[in-house]
């Protein structure tokens, strides 16, 4: 669990975040959302001490990063894996020698050893295979995944994600959400993610904080979203007709109204228009 | 002011990175590796601006010396001296401050601008320690080598273009070279070699690992690296001259 206490953060005369507090939980994946420049970076970047918080605190497991020394720092940071949003893979290295890297750093492993971990996790992110493509010769999608396969290649107690989903096709997207959140669940980790893409709000928002502006202005959970009656977060969540539409649906849904599929099929055929499945 | 902060964060850059490696061998592994980009990278443009020097100044020295009071041998020695105190060490160093503080100061402009310095720091690796000392210790290795090379190489070049223009004949040139050696003379050039390393490489090292922007900043840094790099080698090319000379 990650919990953040009353965090400020200013660059120069601009507050960049104020008075930030939320808990992260163990076995979840959180979500930190907000339109550009909310502040949602600059959070994960405190949380990972990459920034350095002008007050509060960030505490993992009842361990302050905040009040440690940097040798702990250290020693912490090695159970924190990140996926960046361009992927940050090293250009010079081949996929292999990029989900090696950490092992090579900081285990005594053998190589034979920390070739069969290699291949186990680059097996989990479905990429067997690539071990000698450079990432210039792969997709965006597969470079989200070698940058997945490295996070967890140490088996870290916390992941954090900076949108994922960027620069991905909606149907992509969907995979590296649902391979986040299956890693999530099977090693009980903390997961962060960054993001403003809606559909991973809804598909694994488990536990989703709302920034406006450097504040925290909403927490709940996707389920809880549908209903709240937060005017910002709706209008940012739910910013086009058709989203809005489909929340009503999903209103309707959830009470009942609109009772299975097999309800939506009747009334569109009663419309006159075939779903097709 | 704005100097006074770079200056800072230079040293800051340089105490940050002394600290103890999480992993001997992959950084004796880095070490190997930016010692062969930044030493046999560089070999083919040593040699030849080296033979061309050494070539240019021969013919120039024959040119200049019009006096038959002065024997031939003198040719000899003033190009053996020119380059061992001065063509080796500082031309060579200035035309490796483009070469090699070019492509450090970019290569870690695009990995701080593409967040692999984050990447690592977030892994728990000191990224100064990982990515700059490695290249400031293979600099301060392989430059003075090629600065020897350069020594060499300028030193035949004016031999071959001594004889290939009938200017000077290689044995009176042969004589030449050993009429009035000082040592000390290649030992002022090493010294000029091993600051004009760690300058080049610090400078353009600092650059590069701090940019903030995306390509434009890259380009950028990396034409201040080298700007910079040169200036200082110029300024040290004076200090150490006055100093020890």
């Amino acid at each position: 669990m990650i919990e953040i206490k009353n965090v400020s953060k200013r660059f120069g005369d601009k507050e960049i975040l104020n008075d930030i507090s939320a808990i992260m939980e163990t076995g979840k994946t959180n979500l930190i959302i907000g339109a550009s420049g909310s502040g949602k970076t600059v959070l994960q970047k405190c949380m990972v001490g990459l920034f350095e918080v002008d007050s509060g605190e960030i505490i993992f497991d009842e361990r302050s990063l905040t009040a440690m020394q940097e040798e702990d720092r250290k020693e912490l940071r090695q159970q924190i894996g990140m996926l960046f949003q361009g992927s940050a893979l090293f250009d010079s290295m081949t996929v292999q020698q990029n989900v090696k890297f950490p092992l090579d750093m900081f285990t005594r492993w053998t190589n034979a050893q920390k070739i069969e971990r290699v291949n186990d996790v680059l097996e989990r992110v479905n990429l067997q295979g690539t071990n000698n493509k450079y990432p210039a010769e792969i997709s965006g999608g597969m470079k989200k995944r070698v940058g997945i396969a490295r996070a967890i290649v140490l088996k870290p107690k916390y992941l954090f994600c900076d949108e994922p989903n960027s620069g991905l096709d909606p149907q992509t997207s969907i995979l590296i959400d649902k391979l986040i959140h299956e890693i999530t669940i099977e090693n009980n980790i903390t997961t962060v993610i960054n993001t403003h893409d809606m559909n991973s709000v809804m598909e694994i928002g488990e536990n989703i904080l709302y920034l406006y502006h450097g504040k925290k202005e909403w927490e709940g959970t996707n389920k809880e979203i549908i209903f709240s009656k937060h005017e910002k977060l709706n209008e940012f969540i739910f910013a086009s007709e058709f989203l809005r539409d489909a929340k009503n649906m999903r209103v309707l849904e959830e009470r009942g109204i609109i009772d299975t599929d097999k309800n939506i099929d009747q009334l569109l055929k009663e419309g006159g228009t075939d779903t097709g499945s | 002011m704005k100097i006074f902060s770079t200056i800072g964060g230079y040293l800051l850059m340089i105490k940050g990175m002394l600290t103890k490696p999480e992993n001997l061998k992959m950084y004796w592994k880095e070490l190997m590796h930016q010692s062969v980009e930044i030493g046999i990278g560089s070999l083919g443009i040593v040699a030849i601006i080296s033979v061309f020097m050494g070539a240019v100044s021969a013919v120039q020295t024959s040119y200049q010396l019009t006096t038959p009071i002065l024997p031939k041998e003198t040719i000899a020695y003033i190009v053996r001296d020119t380059v061992i105190l001065e063509f080796a060490p500082t031309l060579v160093c200035i035309v490796l401050a483009g070469v090699i503080g070019s492509k450090i100061a970019g290569e870690l402009g695009n990995m701080r601008v593409s967040e692999q310095i984050d990447a690592l720091e977030i892994m728990g690796i000191n990224s100064k320690s990982y990515l700059v000392m490695p290249k400031i210790v293979a600099a301060l290795i392989t430059i003075p080598i090629l600065v020897v090379l350069a020594m060499v190489l300028g030193i035949y070049g004016g031999r071959l273009a001594g004889s290939m223009g009938n200017i000077i004949p290689t044995e009176i040139y042969d004589r030449g070279l050993v009429e009035s050696f000082i040592p000390k003379n290649v030992w002022f050039g090493l010294s000029k070699a091993y600051t004009f390393a760690f300058i080049i490489s610090s400078v353009s090292s600092y650059y590069g690992y701090n940019v903030k922007g995306g390509s434009l900043e890259i380009g950028r840094a990396s034409t201040t690296a080298v700007i910079t790099s040169c200036i200082l080698i110029l300024f040290a090319d004076y200090i150490l001259a006055f100093f020890l000379l």
